[in-house]
């Protein structure tokens, strides 16, 4: 079980949170015309990376904040989470 | 009461308390202290089991986990356990054990025939033998083998006893209290840090309870005694026994299980039987200590054959003499400690080293005792088939290929070394990746890659001053990085025999022509030629090799013969050891039980129960209730004799003629405040929000970003920034987690916040032709009038003193009003609900009529809303906005959900108007048609329409709408069924919906 700080309350374990896929993936504005390739990536492609990803998470069992978590793929390690509008 | 076996005043047994225990049905004596294995062997009995394939008769190996041969099966009933080590129970009074494995005793088993049939038992048997004639498997193999397979038997009542969960912090877990563990653990606690210390066995000490030591002038079990005493004493530590760390986990999560009941005589029921605990540890010493590896030679299997280590602790721990005549085989030093032993007790045993000499400390000790010690010398075979009584030695030839000569030497033992293997589980779990070590022959952990440190035994280092300095070090070193103290404190001295360097060569040649069987797994019967015949058939990697022979596959997990394994094929190959590599370790490290892992998680603990207030009520007035998700609401209210659909009709048809109340409260309610709710709205729901009127509510639908729909519901403007949203009860935690997500994630520049509010408003839905009358009553100064409170509005008023939300919404189709009040006031609502209806004979229904009653109106829920059907398909067409974007709006463009032969809801009668139609039943053209028959859809939802006094379904059919008036059949081969239907449509009763706005 992995524990993973949330940048407002803190460490606690993996039970405490749900995953929220990739953090870069941005939605098209709303009323944007939209390419069907371009609709097609944003709802179904994700990238599988081996290594750092950097994804969402969210506390749903605590302050119940979404948050970027900077994690390894293949070790677990978790590098940095940070709040929504922070830079890693 | 006597023990054969028995010495006097050696061991930490209790010889004042005798316990009685029965063993295959035989009454036997041990004492407070043994454990099962050491008061059989006390008794003189080895044979204790059967082999898992060849049912051969076998014995005691080892003295702790890593024993694969004594797994016993223990008491009776609903407290019976398989698979339990003898070498792990605690004896205690009334313990019961039998043999597993054997049929129709341990004596004499039927299923030996194996044995002589071995030749047709080689290594990938099943995967040869079993694959043909096709339909043979699931007759008459599959039942067979699965008959012959497994060892013990599962208990097939329910496990009467309690297991906890606990949850930990510490800075450093150190697991193992042997001299390493001990001295690590002193260290770090003496300087400030939060410790935990781990033992797997009753007693604290490690090697120190059966080596002959001394430390800082103390004897070592003294030493020991007196630093746990010492740690307990400290409140930074923690001591546990009978704890196994089991696994390593990430993020350094370690689970460990601590045995509390089982070796208490006559516990108190309170106590749990076991507990597991989760340690979150800023660091790991694994200091586990090694496991002795045994020497492989012609059926090296015997009962009385064993490890020289664990024939060492049955003596100097329990005071059991493993025989009378033994036999010490070895390619190392440190079995003559047993032999030693031995001799001190009256003993003579006979050493067969296979080296050509050697002139350690312990040797020379043993020479002077005049120990008969035969350098060069093996053992080819071993004769006795339910004990060991003679062995075949040779003198090995130069390149040990062979013997000069072969003689036999009759003997009741044998104890067998063939050097250490470290004990690196939890290392390699943690994702450290071992390295070979030439000296020792053995793996050992390599490069941390989370927060641990493997020290003493486990690492390699085999004597006691490296492991005390090492302990010492380590300890003292991560306690400074993790308090910042400083505090250091040097290692005791300590004395011990010397031990030299071990011959590599364990696994003896057989004489000409003879084919014993040596085995290398004990518990899974993997012999020499069987890895030999995998290597031979062409399996190189050696976790193919694992799989093909079972090697290191049983409950034991191999941690007597992996080692072996993995050399025997680099010897085959001519490869070194760490070209062929090790397979994985995995946890957990010993067998544990499902009553652990589950916990308190069990019956109605397994989850939480979520009540209405209003629950006592509904219990009050004999409701049977339904599981909806986590809440337990009403599905009928039982009169007298009724069924489920007596009532569920005579409920409904209230409704329809009368006024019915529902306890809705378990419906998702989130509360939206801010400047930009109706933006918000807007986006999230495919109908316009923005000009929803204050005091006016709006049904809504919400889609995923794929265009599926997602879920439906009403939200009511409040006030002009404030709204109360509806969501299903199964989607209510999921709404709330997608709203937050577009809320912070994706527009964050939305001035809105969303707040869950199930549990604070309780609500009961009035539905009926008189739900006004009703209202009036309730609200005798408000003005219930259509006008005043017309269809989808909204009033806040006073219910008898209590603040009330009156919605005017419709899940029946009838004209109807939901009530909300604070949760608190749930159940003076609900009563003076009835009170006042009373006379106009209100009655309650529950969620089996709220479903007939959506059901024949088309109203849809979740087996529509079944996360494969779009809007269109659900006639819910017209809440598409044209004029604005949503969520999933850009997805309903895709093909597929243009498509016109797209499956749609439709209304289903059966043409006969009396059979119910099994919900999931399929709809085809022709009942008689050839499989597979092309299914044009399926029944989602099936009611008894009260309106029409006969059945109703609804259905997600192929191109809808334009087969109403059709003739198709409805199948269930589950229930062998076949009903011809008629299609109709969706909206059964009031399609224009008038009852509602009346």
């Amino acid at each position: 079980m992995l524990e993973i700080k949330c940048p407002y309350c803190g460490k606690r374990s993996q039970n405490e949170f749900s995953y929220g896929g990739d953090a870069n993936v941005k939605r098209p504005a709303l009323g944007k015309e939209v390419s069907d390739k371009e609709w097609d990536n944003f709802v179904y492609l994700r990238k599988n990376p081996r290594g750092n990803h950097s994804e969402l998470w969210h506390h749903v069992a605590g302050c119940r904040k979404w948050f970027k978590v900077s994690r390894d793929t293949l070790t677990h390690e978790i590098y940095n989470t940070e709040k929504l509008n922070e830079e890693f | 009461m006597s023990q054969k076996y028995r010495l006097d005043n050696v061991g930490y047994i209790d010889r004042e308390k005798a316990i009685s225990f029965k063993f295959n049905g035989k009454k036997y004596f041990g004492y407070q202290g043994d454990t099962l294995a050491s008061a059989l062997l006390a008794n003189g009995i080895h044979l204790v089991g059967r082999s898992f394939k060849y049912h051969r008769p076998r014995g005691f190996i080892g003295a702790g986990t890593e024993e694969p041969n004594a797994k016993v099966q223990l008491y009776k009933d609903a407290k019976t356990e398989p698979n339990a080590l003898a070498t792990e129970i605690e004896l205690v009074e009334g313990l019961v054990a039998q043999s597993q494995n054997c049929w129709p005793s341990v004596n004499f088993d039927i299923g030996a025939i194996n044995n002589l049939l071995n030749k047709f038992f080689p290594a990938g048997f099943y995967y040869k033998t079993f694959m043909w004639p096709k339909n043979f498997w699931y007759k008459i193999y599959e039942p067979i083998i699965r008959k012959a397979a497994g060892l013990g038997v599962a208990p097939l009542k329910p496990d009467p006893d309690r297991y906890e969960h606990k949850f930990e912090h510490c800075d450093i877990l150190i697991v193992g209290s042997g001299p390493s563990g001990l001295s690590s653990a002193l260290a770090a606690a003496k300087n400030g840090a939060r410790v935990i210390l781990a033992e797997d066995k009753p007693r604290f000490g490690g090697s120190l309870l059966t080596d002959e030591v001394t430390i800082g002038n103390k004897k070592g079990k003294d030493w020991a005694d007196d630093t746990i005493s010492q740690l307990k004493s400290m409140p930074n530590v923690i001591v546990k026994r009978r704890s196994q760390v089991f696994g390593y986990y990430d993020h350094n999560m370690m689970v460990m299980l601590e045995k509390t009941k089982d070796h208490i005589d006559n516990p108190n029921k309170f106590i749990p039987r076991q507990k597991l605990w989760y340690i979150r540890a800023k660091e790991v010493l694994i200091s586990t200590g090694s496991i002795e590896r045994p020497l492989v030679f012609g059926n090296n299997d015997r009962p009385g054959i064993m490890l020289a280590s664990a024939a060492k602790e049955y003596m100097k721990v329990y005071g059991v003499l493993i025989g009378k005549k033994p036999i010490i085989f070895t390619n190392n030093d440190s079995a003559y400690d047993c032999a030693i032993e031995f001799k001190k007790n009256g003993v003579d045993p006979l050493i067969l080293d296979i080296r050509k000499n050697s002139d350690s400390s312990s040797v020379k000790e043993a020479k002077n005792l005049n120990i008969n010690i035969k350098f060069s010398y093996g053992i080819a075979n071993t004769n006795g088939y339910l004990r060991v009584k003679s062995a075949t030695i040779g003198k090995l030839n130069g390149d040990k290929s062979g013997y000069e000569n072969l003689e036999n030497i009759p003997c009741d033992c044998i104890c067998v070394s063939g050097n250490w293997t470290p004990t690196v589980h939890l290392s390699s779990q943690s994702g450290n990746r071992l390295k070979f070590d030439e000296n020792i022959n053995a793996f050992i952990p390599d490069k941390s890659r989370q927060n641990e440190t493997t020290i003493g035994s486990a690492s390699g280092k085999f004597n006691l001053k490296q492991s005390l300095e090492d302990g010492f070090n380590k300890g003292y070193e991560i306690s400074k990085k993790i308090t910042g103290n400083d505090i250091k404190n040097s290692p005791p001295t300590s004395n011990e025999r010397t031990y030299k360097d071990h011959d590599k060569f364990w696994c003896m040649p057989l004489p000409k022509n003879k084919h014993y069987k040596r085995f290398v797994d004990f518990q899974n019967d993997v012999s020499v030629s069987d890895i030999e015949l995998a290597v031979r058939e062409g399996f190189r990697s050696i976790e193919h090799v694992k799989r093909y022979t079972t090697l290191g596959m049983a409950t034991d997990q191999g941690k007597t013969s992996n080692l072996n394994g993995l050399q025997l094929v680099s010897n085959i190959e001519n490869k070194i050891v760490p070209d062929v590599g090790h397979t994985t370790f995995r946890p957990p490290y010993t067998p544990i039980t499902i009553g652990s892992i589950v916990g308190r998680e069990v019956g109605k603990h397994y989850r939480p129960t979520r009540k209405s207030p209003m629950h006592s009520w509904h219990e009050k007035n004999n409701a049977v209730f339904v599981d909806a998700g986590l809440w337990l609401r009403p599905r009928y209210y039982k009169q007298g004799n009724e069924n489920l659909l007596e009532a569920s009709k005579r409920e409904a048809a209230n409704v329809r003629n009368n006024v019915g109340i529902c306890d809705v409260t378990s419906l998702g309610k989130i509360d939206i405040k801010g400047s930009d709710s109706a933006e918000f709205l807007n986006r999230v729901y495919t109908n316009s929000w923005m000009k929803l009127p204050v005091g006016k509510t709006r049904y809504g639908v919400m889609l995923r970003e794929d265009g599926i729909v997602y879920d439906d519901g009403t939200t009511t403007r409040i006030s002009e920034n404030h709204f109360h949203m509806t969501t299903t009860t199964a989607q209510a935690v999921n709404i709330l987690a997608h709203l937050e997500y577009y809320l912070q994630v994706v527009w964050p520049e939305l001035d809105v916040n969303v707040l869950s509010t199930t549990e604070q408003w309780a609500g009961a839905a009035l539905a009926g032709p008189n739900s006004r009358d009703l209202l009036s009553k309730l609200f005798p100064n408000t003005d219930v009038s259509n006008e005043n409170i017309p269809f989808m509005g909204f009033k806040e008023e006073d219910l008898y003193g209590v603040p009330a939300r009156i919605f005017r919404i419709s899940f029946s189709g009838e004209l109807a009003y939901e009530i909300n009040v604070e949760s608190g006031y749930g159940i003076f609502m609900w009563e003076k609900i009835m009170e006042l209806g009373k006379e106009i004979n209100i009655e309650p229904y529950g969620t089996e009529a709220l479903s007939t009653l959506r059901i024949e109106m088309g109203h849809v829920a979740g087996s529509e809303i079944d996360g494969r059907t779009i809007a269109s398909d659900l006639s819910l067409d017209g809440m598409l906005s044209k004029k604005k974007d949503f969520i999933g709006k850009r997805s309903l463009n895709r093909k597929a959900f243009l498509s016109t032969d797209r499956e749609k809801i439709v209304g289903v009668v059966p043409l006969d108007r009396k059979t119910m139609i099994p919900e999931g039943s399929h709809l085809v053209k022709d009942n008689n048609a050839a499989l597979p028959n092309p299914k044009l859809g399926h029944i989602s939802a099936s009611c008894w329409s009260v309106e029409y006094n006969n059945p109703f379904s609804l259905a997600i059919l192929k191109e809808g709408k334009k087969r109403i008036g059709e003739k198709l059949y409805a199948l269930s081969p589950l229930k062998n069924i076949s009903i011809p239907v008629e299609i109709v449509s969706s909206h059964y009763v009031d399609p224009k919906g008038e009852r509602v706005r009346s």
